[in-house]
C-alpha cells in the first residue's frame, strides 16, 4: 500500500485515496472548435508511461481534495505532491 | 504410549504439564512447550504423510517454518484447518491431527503405486500425460488428480473464529529475534526509538536457544531472555512472539500475522484467533536468519533424513532424540555441533564429513569427545522405506567426481548439513537487488530500494561476534537518525567456538548401475532427473524450469530446495549460479490463513449497511428488504401470505388509484452554493440552467466526457445562489467526485462549493391521484394547489411544527411530491404521512412497485443508464442543448453516436399479453434463424403493468425509433424461452404526461 503525502493533510495510506489518471491532460476549453483527433486524444488516448510521471489522486476519505502526485509507475516511488491549483514545474 | 525418545532434564518444555493429543486416531502424550512434531518424534513417530506426486512416505525434515513434509489436517475446538505444519503447530491438550495426501491410510497408501510408475511421471508430467484424449480431462484425469493431490481439506463450514486487523506505525520494525534482531532492537530501543520486534516462533532468541555461546558471561539463551525481559518493560517497544512478518510491500509497509490463539485448545472469549498487523515502519531490520541447506543424495527423502540443525533443535529445545543411532552427514562445522549434542547426551553419532582435513575448534572438540568421524565420506543413499534403517556410504575423491566402494552402516536417522541459506525473502520482496556471495554459495541482499537493512545470518554472516557488533551498531545508527538521541550501550564480551570453511559440495554422484531418486524439492517430489529432463527439453529460464518441474513451488516455496536446484541448473548449463539468478520471492513468506487476510470484513461486515431514518418503521410493518448499493431498502411491505409479485402489484396499483408513499432517503443529495452555481450546472448538465427561477426544479442529465450518460436527477433552485441536486442512489458518490474534479482542477475560477447532504435529509415520495389532497391536510397553512405549487415547483412548508421542503417532482408518472425533512425528523414525517393518509387509503410502497411504476411510464433508470448509452438511446435527446457547451458534448458528434440506426429505448409487450419477459433477454427478428442469430437489442427492465394488467418491458433496440409496431421475438436461452412480442412506445402509460401536471 502506497504512502501518499496529501498536501493538505500529510502522509496518508493509499486506501484513503482514489486514482484519477494522468495529471498532464488538459481539458479543452468550452465553446471552442476542436478536431476529432484532438478530442479523441483528450478523451481516450493516454501514454501509459513506464517511469516517472504526474498523476491525479483524490483524497476521497480525507479532505476530498484532488491532488497531483509525481510517481514512478514502475517502482511506485513518489517524488512530490502538489495541490490542485499548483502548477507542475 | 510412552515418550521413549524423550530425554530427561533436557529442553525448554514444561514437564509439569502433560498434554494428550491424537494423531491419525491414536492417543499420545507430550508436554507444554512441544510442537506437534516434537511430541510425535518423542513418541517415535516419523511417518507423517505421503509425498505429493509419488506418495512416498514422509517424515520430518525441519523443525520450523522450513518444513516441506510434515503438513497435517488440524482439528481444534470443532473446526478443521488444512495445511498446518506439524513443526510450527504448538501442542495443546486435546489436539487432533491427521495425515494428508494419503488414502486409505498413511501406512498403506494406494497412491504409492505412483512410486513404481515414476518412469511415467517425469518433469512436466501434468502437461504431457493428461493432454490426450482431450475428452478425458474432465471425466478421468481431473477427478483423479484432485483425489490424489492436495495438502488437506478446507472446511466448508462458517468459521466461527474472529480475526482482526491492526494498523501500526513505528520507527524500526525488526523481523526475527535471533542475535541480530535482539541486539539491534535493544540498541535502538535504548536510544528512544519506537520499536516493534517480531518473532515467528513462540520462543525468542533464534539460534541462541541451541548454540553453545557465551555473551557477557551468560549463556546465549539467558542473554536473550534478559534482553527480552528488559524490552518488554520499555514503553517504546512492542515485543511480539508467534508473529511472522510475511510480506514487504511498497513504501515500507509490512504485514505481520500474529497467531494469538492457535496454540490454545480454544480461543478465549473476546479474543481473536489471529491478528494481521499492517505496519508502516521508518526503517526495517531484517534478522530472519538462515535455513540449513540439504545435501542431495539417493533416497534423501526417506523419513529419518533431516536437517542437522533440526535434530539439534529437537534435542536442545524439546529434549527429544530424532534417533538413537544417528549419522551426521555434513560439509561444514554445523553438523559437528549436532553430533556433539548427541554425544553429550549419551548417544554415539557417526560423522561423515565431505571435507578431507578440516581444522577448527569445533572439529577438535568432536575429536576429543571420541566421536567417530569419517573424513572425505559421503552418504550415497539412505536405505529403508518408512524409516531410515541404514545408509550406503562411500569415500569420495578430492575432486568430488568419483566415489569409492560402497559400504552399508546401520543408522536410524541421517542429519544433513550442506551449509546455510540466508532467508532473504523479505529483502527481495522489498525490491532489494540481491547478489551472490561466493563464500557461502548463496544469495544475500545487495542494493536496497526501500529503507531496509539485513543483519546477521540473513545477510550471510555466521560469526556471532561480528553479527552482534554490526547489529548493535545498526540499531544505534538508525535510531539516532530518527530520534536524534545519542544513548549508546556498551558491547558485551562474546565467547564462541571458531569454525572453519565449508565445502562447496552439494550433490552426491550416483554409483555405477544405481538409479536412486535424488530429491531437490521434497514437497513437490522434484528430483535431479526431473531438472535434467526439463533442461534437455529446452527449458532455460529458471522461472520456466520452476513452473515446468514445480521446483520451489507450493507452500514451502523452495525454502530448502531453491539453491540446490540452482546449483544443478548452473552445473548442467555450465554457468555460474548468479548468471542463472533466483526465482522471484513473493509474499507471503509462509502460508497465511484466509481468515486473517479477510479480518472482520465477513458477512454483513464486508460492507457498511446504511439504513434510512424510517428503517425501524419499515421493519415493524413487514418490509422485505433489498440491498440497494450499500443501502437497505424496503422491496415491498408484505401483507399476509402475498409474495413479491402480488405485494408489489398491490402497492403499485394503489399508487395509480389512490396514493402511496415511498422512502426515497437513499437518493444522493448534493448541496451547491455560490455565485457561479448556475454556471456549474449549465456545464455539467446537457440542458440549459442559467434561467431556472428560484423555487423551481428541473430534470437534468449529465454525461461523461465520452458522451455516455453518467447520471440523471432533479436540481432545485432553493435561493439565488443555492441549489439542491439529487442523484441516483448508486451514483451519489461518483457525481460528487465528478463535480469536485471540475471545480478543483478544470474550472477553479468558478466560485462554487459542493457538499454531500444525502444523510442530512430524509425523503418521502408521495405519489398518486390523491396525493394533493393528502398534502393539503399535511400542510394546511401552505398553498399546494396546482397554481400554488405547480409541476416542478418547490416550496418550504411547516409540517406540524417541523421545517419541510416540498418538491413537486414525479418518478412514478403520477401527480407526485417529494417531502424532505432533516433526518432526525424522518420518522416523525413518515408516521404523520401514514396517519393523515389513512383517509386516502395510503399504502407504503417499496422498490419493486417503484420500478413497475417507472417502467410502464418509460422513465429510464439504472438499467438503461448502464454506462453504455447516450442521451438519444434513452430518448433524452430533447434535453441536449444545441446552443451551449457542456461536459461530453463534443463526443456526441462522433459517427457512431449520430448513426441513423442507433439503439433506442422502446416498449415491449408479449403478443399473448401473459408471458413475462426475462430481463437480459435478446430481441431477434427470426427465432428460428441459424446461430449466431443476429441480435437487435436487449430487454433492460421488465414489470407487470398495473395499468393494463399485462407484462411490459423496456428494451434498448437497434433503430428503435423506426421499429414501433414491429413484431419480433424475445429469446432467453438461459431460461429457455422464446416469446413473440410487439414493439411499442416506451411511454406505455400516459404518454402525454398529463397526470404529473394535473
Amino acid at each position: 500500500m502506497l504512502h501518499i503525502k496529501c498536501p493538505h493533510c500529510g502522509m496518508r495510506s493509499q486506501n484513503e485515496f482514489s486514482y484519477g489518471g494522468d495529471a498532464s491532460v488538459k481539458r479543452p476549453e468550452l465553446n471552442k472548435e476542436i478536431s476529432d483527433q484532438d478530442w479523441d486524444n483528450f478523451v481516450y488516448n493516454r501514454k501509459s508511461l513506464r517511469g516517472k510521471h504526474w498523476e491525479l489522486w483524490q483524497h476521497l476519505s480525507g479532505c476530498r481534495q484532488w491532488i497531483k502526485v509525481e510517481r514512478d509507475t514502475a517502482t511506485h516511488e513518489i517524488f512530490d505532491t502538489l495541490k490542485a491549483n499548483e502548477e507542475i514545474s | 504410549m510412552t515418550q521413549s525418545f524423550r530425554l530427561e532434564n533436557v529442553g525448554l518444555i514444561n514437564r509439569d504439564k502433560k498434554l494428550s493429543f491424537k494423531f491419525n486416531g491414536k492417543t499420545y502424550y507430550g508436554y507444554e512447550g512441544d510442537t506437534l512434531a516434537s511430541a510425535l518424534i518423542a513418541n517415535g513417530i516419523h511417518l507423517i504423510g505421503r509425498s505429493f506426486k509419488y506418495h512416498r512416505p514422509r517424515g520430518f525434515f525441519g523443525a520450523g517454518v522450513d518444513e516441506p513434509y510434515a503438513i497435517v489436517q488440524l482439528f481444534r475446538n470443532g473446526e478443521t484447518e488444512p495445511n498446518i505444519k506439524a513443526t510450527e503447530q504448538e501442542l495443546f491438550d486435546g489436539l487432533e491431527a491427521t495425515s494428508v495426501n494419503c488414502w486409505p491410510s498413511v501406512n498403506f497408501d494406494i497412491g504409492a503405486i505412483n512410486n513404481f510408475l515414476k518412469i511415467f511421471l517425469p518433469a512436466g508430467f501434468y502437461y504431457k500425460t493428461f493432454m490426450w484424449p482431450k475428452s478425458f480431462w474432465y471425466k478421468v484425469y481431473e477427478p483423479f488428480i484432485r483425489k490424489a493431490a492436495g495438502l488437506g481439506v478446507a472446511s466448508t463450514k462458517h468459521d466461527k473464529e474472529k480475526y482482526e486487523h491492526k494498523y501500526e506505525y513505528c520507527d524500526l520494525l525488526i523481523a526475527g529475534s535471533g542475535p541480530s534482531g535482539l541486539a539491534s532492537a535493544y540498541a535502538a530501543a535504548k536510544n528512544g526509538a519506537r520499536v516493534i520486534l517480531a518473532e515467528d516462533k513462540s520462543r525468542f532468541g533464534g539460534t541462541l536457544l541451541t548454540s553453545e555461546v557465551n555473551i557477557g558471561n551468560k549463556s546465549g539463551k539467558e542473554w536473550a531472555e534478559g534482553i527480552i525481559a528488559e524490552l518488554r518493560e520499555m514503553p517504546n517497544v512492542t515485543v511480539k512472539n508467534r508473529s511472522q512478518v510475511f510480506g514487504y510491500y511498497d513504501h515500507n509497509m509490512l504485514v505481520m500475522s500474529e497467531r494469538i490463539s492457535d496454540h490454545l485448545p480454544k480461543t478465549k472469549k473476546f479474543h481473536p484467533k489471529q491478528k494481521l498487523w499492517y505496519i508502516r515502519a521508518k526503517e526495517v531490520l531484517i534478522s530472519s536468519g538462515s535455513i540449513e541447506r540439504p545435501i542431495v543424495f539417493g533416497n534423501n527423502d526417506t523419513p529419518g533424513v533431516m536437517l542437522s540443525s533440526a535434530a539439534k533443535e529437537y534435542l536442545k529445545v524439546y529434549g527429544v532424540l530424532v534417533g538413537r543411532n544417528p549419522l551426521v552427514f555434513t560439509n561444514n562445522d554445523s553438523g559437528y555441533e549436532t553430533a556433539i549434542e548427541f554425544k553429550k547426551n549419551g548417544i554415539d553419532p557417526i560423522i561423515l564429513d565431505t571435507r578431507k582435513n578440516p581444522q577448527s575448534e569445533i572439529v577438535d572438540e568432536a575429536k576429543n569427545l571420541g566421536i567417530n568421524i569419517k573424513f572425505s565420506h559421503v552418504v550415497v543413499a539412505a536405505q529403508g522405506y518408512k524409516k531410515v534403517k541404514s545408509a550406503d556410504i562411500a569415500m569420495i575423491s578430492d575432486d568430488k567426481e568419483q566415489i569409492g566402494a560402497v559400504e552399508s552402516i546401520k543408522c536410524d536417522c541421517i542429519c544433513v548439513s550442506g551449509f546455510w541459506t540466508p532467508t532473504i525473502h523479505l529483502a527481495s520482496q522489498s525490491g532489494n537487488k540481491t547478489k551472490f556471495n561466493e563464500d557461502i554459495d548463496a544469495f544475500v541482499p545487495g542494493v536496497s530500494k526501500q529503507n531496509e537493512t539485513t543483519l546477521g545470518a540473513a545477510n550471510g554472516s555466521y560469526n556471532l561476534d561480528e553479527t552482534l557488533k554490526s547489529s548493535f551498531e545498526t540499531g544505534y545508527e538508525l535510531s539516532k537518525k530518527i530520534t536524534k538521541k545519542d544513548n549508546k550501550i556498551s558491547f558485551p564480551n562474546i565467547v564462541e567456538k571458531k569454525s572453519t570453511k565449508h565445502d562447496k559440495f552439494w550433490c552426491v554422484p550416483l554409483p555405477k548401475g544405481k538409479n536412486y531418486k535424488r530429491f531437490l524439492d521434497f514437497q513437490n517430489d522434484v528430483a535431479v532427473s526431473d531438472i535434467e529432463i526439463a533442461l534437455k527439453e529446452g527449458y532455460r529460464s529458471i522461472e520456466h524450469v520452476k513452473r515446468y518441474t514445480t521446483l520451489g513451488m507450493a507452500t514451502d516455496q523452495g525454502k530448502t530446495s531453491n539453491l540446490n536446484g540452482l546449483q544443478l541448473v548452473s552445473n548442467i548449463e555450465n554457468k555460474v549460479v548468479p548468471a542463472i539468478g533466483h526465482t522471484t520471492f513473493r509474499p507471503p513468506y509462509s502460508p497465511v490463513s484466509i481468515g486473517a487476510i479477510v479480518g472482520r470484513e465477513v458477512g454483513k461486515n464486508s460492507k457498511p449497511t446504511r439504513r434510512s431514518p424510517m428503517h425501524s418503521w419499515h421493519e415493524k410493518n413487514n418490509a422485505v428488504f433489498v440491498d440497494a448499493g450499500v443501502w437497505l431498502r424496503p422491496r415491498y411491505y408484505k401483507q399476509g401470505d402475498e409474495n413479491l409479485f402480488e405485494g408489489s402489484k398491490r402497492e403499485a396499483k394503489n399508487v395509480r388509484t389512490n396514493v402511496g408513499v415511498c422512502d426515497v432517503t437513499t437518493l444522493g443529495k448534493i448541496d451547491i452554493k455560490g455565485p457561479d452555481a448556475a454556471e456549474l450546472l449549465n456545464r455539467v448538465y446537457t440542458n440549459a440552467w442559467l434561467k431556472l427561477p428560484v423555487g423551481k426544479a428541473r430534470y437534468g442529465v449529465m454525461l461523461r466526457e465520452d458522451g455516455i450518460v453518467m447520471d440523471d436527477g432533479t436540481t432545485t433552485r432553493i435561493s439565488e445562489n443555492h441549489y439542491h441536486m439529487t442523484t441516483t442512489t448508486a451514483q451519489a458518490a461518483n457525481v460528487l467526485s465528478h463535480l469536485e474534479y471540475y471545480l478543483q482542477l478544470v474550472w477553479p475560477e468558478l466560485n462554487v462549493n459542493v457538499v454531500s447532504t444525502t444523510e442530512q435529509w430524509a425523503g418521502a415520495a408521495i405519489a398518486g391521484p390523491k396525493s394533493r389532497d393528502l398534502l393539503q391536510k399535511l400542510f394546511p397553512n401552505s398553498d399546494v394547489s396546482n397554481v400554488g405549487l405547480p409541476f416542478m415547483g418547490y416550496m418550504e412548508a411547516d409540517l406540524f411544527g417541523i421545517k419541510a421542503r416540498i418538491f413537486r417532482i414525479s418518478f412514478s408518472g403520477e401527480l407526485a411530491y417529494e417531502v424532505n425533512v432533516e433526518s432526525d425528523n424522518g420518522n416523525f414525517m413518515w408516521e404523520k404521512i401514514i396517519e393523515v393518509g389513512q383517509e386516502f387509503k395510503i399504502q407504503p410502497y417499496g422498490t419493486e412497485a417503484l420500478s413497475t411504476l417507472r417502467i410502464e411510464m418509460g422513465h429510464v433508470a439504472g438499467s438503461e443508464l448502464d454506462g453504455r448509452t447516450i442521451p438519444y438511446d434513452n430518448s433524452l435527446e430533447g434535453l441536449v442543448s444545441k446552443k451551449k457547451d457542456f461536459i461530453g458534448k463534443r463526443s456526441l458528434t462522433r459517427d457512431a453516436f449520430t448513426a441513423e440506426d442507433r439503439h433506442k429505448v422502446v416498449g415491449v409487450v408479449p403478443l399473448d399479453k401473459k408471458t413475462s419477459i426475462p430481463e437480459g433477454s435478446h430481441l431477434v427478428k427470426d427465432s428460428n434463424a441459424p446461430l449466431p442469430n443476429p441480435k437487435l437489442g436487449y430487454i433492460s427492465a421488465s414489470c407487470w403493468s398495473v395499468e393494463y394488467d399485462n407484462p411490459f418491458s423496456l428494451a434498448i433496440l437497434k433503430d428503435g425509433k423506426n421499429m414501433i409496431g414491429e413484431k419480433l421475438f424475445v429469446m432467453s436461452p438461459l431460461k429457455n424461452k422464446v416469446i413473440p412480442v410487439e414493439i411499442v412506445s416506451s411511454h406505455y402509460v400516459d404518454p402525454k404526461g398529463e397526470r404529473v401536471r394535473s
